[in-house]
C-alpha cells in the first residue's frame, strides 16, 4: 500500500506539487490521475464524473509527461512534437512547431537521437508550450535531467499556464522555486 | 498520424525491415535446398512453406509492434491518446503490416519460382497474403499487446499467437493448393476476407484491452 486516505480537491488556477521521497508513491498518484492506473480503491473525478467513464473525452483536458521523455530517437525534434500533439487531438502549424522548440531551446531538424538526456527532455517539455488548450497538465518530475535556463522556462510555462486558469499538478522531491497553491506530501 | 509516425520510424531504421523481408527469403530459399530438387514435390510443398514462412516472418518482427513504444515512453501517449485506443491500434497494426506483411505480398510470386509454381497461381498466392498477412498483424497485435513487459516476452508471443495463426495459415495455403488442383481457391479465399473483416473489426479493441493492461 503506497499511500490511503487521500483526498483533494483542484480548482482552475491552482498549482499542486507532491512531495515525498523516493518510492512514496508521486509517480503511481500522476498516473492514476491521467487514468493510466487505476487505484485498488478510490476514484478519480473530472468535473464530477468518473474518469474511466469519459477516456478520449477526459484525456482531451489532460497533458500527462511521465518519467520517459516520450519521444522518437529516429525522429526530429519537429516530427515527435508534431506527432504528440495529433495524437493529442491538436492541429498545430509548422510555424506553432517551430516556435514551441525554439521556446525550449531544441534544434527542429535534428532527429532526437542526436540530441543529449537534457535536451530530449526538452523536446518533450515543448508539449506544454502548444498544450495551453488542455486545462489540466499532470507533470512527472518535470525539472528532472534540465539545466538551470531550461527549468526557469518550464516554471515560466507552469506559471502561465496557471494565470490562464489551468491546473497544474506537478511531483517532485525537492522544492522547485515554483508558487505553489498547494502541497501534498506522501 | 500513428500510421505517418510509425512508417517515418520504419523508413529510418531500414534494417528492421529488411529483417523480416530477408528472413522470410532465405527461409524460403532453404527449404528446396532440403527437400531437394524434385519437381512435382516442390509444386506440392511450395504454397505451404511460402506461408508458414510469411507467418513467422511477421511474428518475427511483432515483438518490436509494441515494445519501443512501450520503453520510450510515448505507448502512454498513445493511450491518453484523443483517439479511441482501439483506432490507435488499428493504425498500428496497419502500419505493421504496410512494413511487414506488404513487402512479402510482393516478393511472394518471385519466391514461388523456386518452387515452380504454376504462373496462373502467382495471383492466387499474392491475393491470399494479400487478405491473410493483415490479419496475422490484427491479431498479432492482441499478443504484442499481452506481452509488453514480459521477460521472455517473445517465445510467450509466439506460443501465444501461433495458434490462432493457424486457420489463417491453412486457408490460405488451401487457396493455392485448391486452385493449383484445377478447383479454383475461391472458398477459401471468401472464407480469409471474412477472417480479415472479423479480425478488422475486433482485434483493435481487444489490442486496445491488453494495452491498457500492459500499461497499469
Amino acid at each position: 500500500m503506497l499511500f490511503r486516505g487521500l483526498a483533494f480537491a483542484l480548482s482552475a488556477g491552482e498549482v499542486l506539487r507532491i512531495a515525498g521521497p523516493n518510492g512514496s508513491g508521486k509517480t503511481s498518484l500522476l498516473r492514476i490521475l491521467c487514468g493510466l492506473l487505476t487505484p485498488s480503491a478510490g476514484e478519480v473525478r473530472w468535473n464530477g464524473a468518473r474518469i474511466q467513464t469519459l477516456r478520449e473525452e477526459y484525456a482531451r483536458h489532460v497533458v500527462y509527461l511521465g518519467h520517459a521523455p516520450a519521444v522518437k530517437d529516429e525522429l526530429t525534434g519537429a516530427e515527435n512534437l508534431r506527432a504528440t500533439c495529433v495524437l493529442a487531438g491538436l492541429a498545430p502549424s509548422a510555424q506553432d512547431i517551430r516556435d514551441a522548440l525554439a521556446r525550449v531551446g531544441v534544434p527542429g531538424d535534428k532527429p532526437v537521437r542526436h540530441l543529449s538526456q537534457g535536451q530530449r527532455r526538452r523536446a518533450a517539455m515543448a508539449r506544454l508550450v502548444l498544450g495551453w488548450q488542455a486545462p489540466l497538465w499532470l507533470l512527472d518530475e518535470p525539472f528532472n535531467a534540465l539545466d538551470a535556463a531550461a527549468a526557469a522556462v518550464i516554471r515560466t510555462l507552469l506559471g502561465e499556464h496557471a494565470q490562464r486558469g489551468g491546473s497544474v499538478v506537478y511531483s517532485t522531491h525537492q522544492d522547485a522555486g515554483l508558487r505553489d497553491s498547494r502541497v501534498i506530501e506522501l | 498520424m500513428v500510421v505517418w509516425r510509425d512508417l517515418l520510424v520504419a523508413m529510418r531504421r531500414r534494417s528492421d525491415v529488411a529483417t523480416a523481408l530477408l528472413f522470410f527469403v532465405v527461409v524460403t530459399s532453404l527449404f528446396p535446398l532440403g527437400i531437394g530438387a524434385e519437381p512435382n514435390k516442390l509444386r506440392a510443398n511450395g504454397p505451404g512453406v511460402i506461408w508458414v514462412a510469411a507467418l513467422l516472418s511477421s511474428m518475427l518482427s511483432l515483438g518490436r509492434l509494441f515494445a519501443a513504444d512501450h520503453a520510450d515512453g510515448t505507448l502512454e501517449q498513445l493511450v491518453l491518446g484523443a483517439a479511441p485506443l482501439g483506432v490507435t491500434a488499428a493504425g498500428k497494426a496497419f502500419a505493421h503490416w504496410l512494413v511487414s506483411g506488404l513487402p512479402l505480398v510482393a516478393i511472394a510470386p518471385l519466391l514461388a519460382l523456386q518452387y515452380d509454381l504454376d504462373p496462373g497461381l502467382y495471383g492466387v498466392l499474392a491475393l491470399s497474403l494479400l487478405l491473410g498477412t493483415p490479419v496475422l498483424s490484427l491479431v498479432g497485435g492482441i499478443g504484442a499487446a499481452l506481452t509488453l513487459g514480459v521477460r521472455g516476452g517473445g517465445v510467450l508471443l509466439a506460443l501465444l499467437v501461433l495458434p490462432l495463426y493457424v486457420p489463417v495459415l491453412v486457408m490460405g495455403a488451401g487457396a493455392v493448393e485448391m486452385a493449383s488442383a484445377g478447383l479454383g481457391g475461391q472458398g477459401q479465399l471468401l472464407i480469409l476476407g471474412a477472417m480479415l473483416i472479423v479480425a478488422a473489426a475486433f482485434a483493435p479493441w481487444a489490442t486496445a484491452a491488453a494495452l491498457r493492461i500492459s500499461s497499469e
